[in-house]
């Protein structure tokens, strides 16, 4: 098959690529040009587009630069910003799956008359009984990224390859090592593309947003302080609310953005016994009944009942099994099968 | 075989040129600056190149620097002329990013081009004033005497003109890198203060460019050291590069009224044998606005990264715009100076011919092209994805 192997500059991506070539493959490797701005993370800066060149020379394939700016722009950033303006707080890196890398990327490569697109996201794509695709988690438990890639569904499986999705971590830099590829050791990249580690959200986001002070309070209106901008306080949030340290330990149980108030209780006042998620995006067709749910990137799974909600196209009400921590409004939640292995779609909080 | 369409970017050597060189890598090594008699070999092989390329520009030896290249001869006349004089840079928008990318560093102004890609000589009259008028002086203008991208033409003796009358004190610079396989220099160097050139783009090697300065040194050097080429830039010469850049230059100064006409009717076969197979397909400049060689197309359909993937699996070399530190192309910033709507934008394709150009290319070229547009119109009706279009 002629594959397109999306190139980050990362070991992950790089060992995509050989594990394809060594699969008899024809492979040309792309890195795609999003940020425009600074980076440090280790993902698309123009020394990872380097890193990414260099180890397509080592393996033997063409490598391309694919400038995704405007999309990115539209489709990542600007609702990123605008997110955090209106109180919500997105997973950029999904939405530059969603709209870009697994939308963008995999039109060009069909355009350009490929087969499919890989990457080197730990997570794995089977076959069911019924001969539907079915997105599973990766090998290694530590470094599955199902979660960020579960809104596939079957067109886009058909077309889409995880090659070090069956191994763990370690084997991946052992192979890159094998072979002397230079970025082996390079440390995975943590954080979003498009914030420095210099700057953080704070100053990403206090250029291009106003920041509006806000009361914070508990759950009897009682005023306790205040914070500087109620835009970069999420839902669970514990440190920087300007509360004065000892005390019991309280957490941001609510965010009004238009009212300016952030409520603070005790742990247990941020259990809810149910949430509703929207824009669900299904891997094959909708489900309801029993699942395991998955709310951040690499967090614990947890059961619930999951329903359609009448009247709300693409919305489901999650009814916990046991009452668990809100969970902030823009967060992507994704439903696994009750083996725990098994993506069956995810959408976004309420 | 390989069909070339990408001369503007960088020409095939000219032999005579690297034969030219072999001595000067082998046997002849010696620094030029030293004193002994190997040494002087070497430097009167620089010294004989540099009567070389004066006569071809028709300015003294004693005004052509030698520099590394002509982004380097770029930076030396703006940077060098603020560091001697203050006072702001002005450019057009259109000119090379080694121009642009320097004036705005220096917090320069940057004046409008015409639909031909052509300075606008009015608004650079207003800007000049417009500089005066806030008690800042204008210390050098920039305009290039032939555009990289689309081919355009200056006419830099208007332009001195204009430099006279509103900023008298102003140095008047051109980037000339694209000049040299279409223009009598010599009828461009009188009009100029300082002009540069690059060697790859005639037939010469890659590191070698040169600054001539008009009438003697009227800005600081850049590059500061031994002292050598008059102290106007200093670090041993490179001889062998120097010695096939003058014969290079040479080559295509004997060549040009030849080349002249015989590439212009290549060019023109080939946009209008794509224009004969293709709809959509708009020539961006008018023959008689552009340089003989230059083929600068806008296709309507498609996007230049697409195109030009597909034009590299057959073995067709062109280009769109430029291409920034990652790799990835960048919108043009001469179309949109040019007022080039977006969508048309999205389509461009250089293609540029020169000394090495052959009809067979042109007619390859005709037929890969063509194949490339269909097959990508083609997709683009299966799917329903429009070209350019930020997908929803």
């Amino acid at each position: 098959m002629k594959v397109m192997c999306a190139m980050s500059g990362g070991v992950d991506s790089s060992v995509a690529a050989l594990l394809l070539l060594e699969a008899g493959h024809e492979v040309v490797g792309v890195t795609m040009k999003l940020w425009g701005g600074d980076s440090d993370t280790g993902c698309c800066s123009v020394s990872d587009v380097d890193d990414a060149r260099r180890v397509a020379q080592q393996l033997g394939i063409d490598h391309l630069v694919f400038n995704f700016g405007d999309d990115f722009d539209t489709h990542v950033v600007d609702p990123y910003v605008a997110a955090h303006a209106a109180g919500v707080t997105p997973n950029p890196c999904i939405e530059c799956n969603r709209t870009v890398k697994f939308a963008r990327l995999a039109e060009r490569a069909d355009q350009l008359g490929f087969d499919a697109v890989a990457t080197g996201h730990h997570a794995n794509i089977g076959h069911a009984d019924d001969g539907t695709l079915t997105l599973l988690r990766g090998d290694d438990p530590a470094k599955d990224q199902s979660y960020v890639v579960h809104m596939l569904d079957q067109t886009q499986l058909a077309r889409t390859m995880f090659p070090v999705g069956g191994m763990h971590k370690s084997k991946v830099r052992e192979l890159a090592a094998q072979i002397d590829l230079r970025t082996a050791d390079k440390p995975d990249s943590q954080d979003v593309c498009f914030i420095t580690s210099t700057g953080g959200r704070t100053s990403f986001l206090g250029d291009r947003i106003a920041f509006n002070r806000a009361d914070v309070v508990d759950l009897d209106g009682t005023r306790l302080g205040a914070v500087e901008s109620v835009e970069m306080v999420t839902i669970g949030q514990r440190k920087g609310i300007g509360l004065p340290g000892g005390g019991p330990k309280r957490y941001v149980v609510d965010v009004d953005t238009k009212a300016r108030v952030v409520t603070v209780g005790a742990d247990s006042d941020l259990l809810r016994v149910d949430l509703v998620v929207h824009s669900m995006a299904w891997v094959d067709g909708a489900v309801s009944g029993d699942v395991l749910v998955q709310a951040s990137a690499h967090g614990a799974t947890q059961r619930a009942v999951i329903e359609a909600v009448d009247g709300r196209p693409g919305a489901v009400s999650v009814i916990w099994a046991e009452p668990q921590r809100r969970i902030a409004p823009g967060q992507s939640v994704v439903f696994y099968d009750l083996t725990d292995r098994r993506v069956l779609g995810g959408g976004i909080a309420d | 075989m390989v069909t070339y369409l990408d001369h503007a970017a960088s020409a095939p050597m000219r032999d005579e040129a690297i034969e030219a060189m072999l001595p000067y890598l082998r046997e002849q090594y010696a620094n030029p600056s030293g004193s002994h008699r190997f040494a002087r070999q070497a430097r009167r092989a620089v010294d004989e190149s540099r009567d070389r390329v004066a006569a071809v520009l028709g300015c003294r030896p004693n005004d052509v620097v030698f520099t590394g290249c002509g982004t380097e001869s770029d930076n030396m006349a703006i940077t060098g002329a603020i560091q001697r004089h203050g006072g702001v840079a002005v450019c057009p928008g259109a000119e090379h990013h080694a121009v642009l990318e320097v004036v705005e560093h220096h917090g320069g102004a940057v004046v409008g081009v015409d639909a031909a890609g052509r300075v606008d000589l009015d608004d650079l009259a207003d800007q000049l004033d417009s500089i005066n008028a806030a008690g800042r002086t204008v210390s050098i203008v920039s305009v290039m005497a032939v555009n990289n991208e689309v081919g355009s033409v200056n006419d830099l003796a208007a332009v001195r003109r204009v430099v006279r009358r509103h900023a008298p004190d102003a140095l008047l610079h051109t980037d000339a890198v694209q000049a040299a396989n279409w223009i009598d220099l010599r009828e461009v160097t009188p009009h100029v203060d300082l002009l540069s050139l690059s060697a790859h783009k005639f037939g010469g090697p890659k590191g070698v460019g040169v600054l001539v300065e008009n009438g003697g040194p009227r800005i600081d050097p850049l590059i500061i050291g031994g002292g050598q080429e008059r102290e106007r830039r200093s670090g041993t010469h490179n001889t062998a590069g120097i010695v096939a850049a003058a014969v290079a230059l040479d080559l295509t100064d004997a060549e040009r009224p030849g080349e002249n006409v015989r590439l212009a009717a290549l060019r023109d076969q080939l946009v209008d044998g794509l224009r004969a197979t293709l709809d959509g397909v708009h020539e961006t400049l008018a023959r008689t606005d552009k340089v003989a060689g230059s083929a600068h197309v806008c296709i309507e359909g498609i996007e230049s990264e697409s195109l030009l993937y597909l034009l590299d699996e057959a073995d067709v070399c062109a280009s769109a715009a430029s291409a920034c530190a990652s790799g990835a192309m960048e919108p043009s910033h001469v179309l949109a100076a040019m007022g080039v709507a977006r969508e048309r934008a999205l389509g461009s394709l250089r293609m540029t011919l020169g000394h090495t150009s052959t009809p067979a290319e042109v007619e390859r070229g005709i037929e890969v092209v063509t194949a490339a547009v269909t097959r990508l119109r083609d997709h683009a009706v299966r799917t329903g994805v429009l070209a350019g279009q930020v997908s929803s």
